[in-house]
């Protein structure tokens, strides 16, 4: 049987959409799929070793849970990101959901390749030695080498 | 049923039972029995799509008070 194969582009930075990729990774990776995640544009922010930059947002968000209404003009003020962020990771810890830094974490336990895109980190001029050190870097033709023999291939 | 590992998954949600399945099935040898706990629900279905995609056995899937046990026949 050869092995399956799947590849997924992490193009988000926000906490909500980081955990498509991580998910779907480790999950895919122990049902013995080979994977690669190709991380570009926000998504480079999940591979920095602090992700505590990892946030979300209740504005233009209209779809997120809250505990009560909260208008637009609220959501705007100063510190509200941080409130919601810090509610957001308090609720998934309450339900059992690991951090993104433990799913992270076990993707790369279980072999998960993390590329980053080469011209994004120069676009942004983020600073390679903040990310954590289990990264490759290049650009689309690499990622279309191993993308176009994958089995699934999604775009978060 | 006798079994060779256990662990419990209590408390744990989508995708961590499955994720630990995996790595206690890789310290165990072919034809040995673990045991899982779990409290998520979503993982009756999870455990057994798990058991179909990596050849290993579900031998068995209860409900005893709330919580789900399986027994998983590594492959």
């Amino acid at each position: 049987m050869t092995t399956k194969k799947m590849a997924i582009i992490a193009t988000k930075g926000t906490l909500d959409m980081a955990y498509p990729p991580f998910i779907l990774a480790s999950t895919a990776a122990a049902l013995g799929y080979e994977v690669q995640i190709f991380f570009t544009f926000y998504g480079l922010q999940l591979l920095r070793k602090d992700l505590s930059n990892v946030m979300i947002s209740p504005l233009a968000n209209p779809a997120m849970p809250m505990p009560i209404p909260m208008p637009v003009m609220v959501q705007m003020l100063p510190g509200m990101e941080s409130m919601a962020t810090m509610m957001m990771k308090q609720k998934l810890k309450k339900h059992g959901v690991a951090s993104l830094e433990e799913l992270r974490d076990l993707c790369l336990e279980a072999d998960v390749k993390f590329v980053a895109c080469q011209m994004t980190v120069d676009l942004f001029e983020f600073d390679k030695s903040e990310f954590i050190k289990d990264v490759e870097y290049a650009g689309a033709a690499a990622f279309f080498g191993f993308a176009g023999d994958t089995d699934i291939c999604l775009f978060v | 049923m006798n079994f060779d590992k256990e662990f419990d998954a209590s408390g744990l949600n989508c995708p961590l039972p499955i994720l630990k399945t995996k790595k206690a099935l890789n310290d165990m040898t072919s034809g040995q029995v673990l045991r899982v706990i779990a409290t998520d629900c979503g993982a009756v279905k999870d455990m057994q799509a798990f058991a179909d995609q990596t050849g290993n056995t579900l031998l068995s899937n209860t409900e005893e008070g709330g919580k789900y046990v399986f027994f998983m026949k590594k492959k």
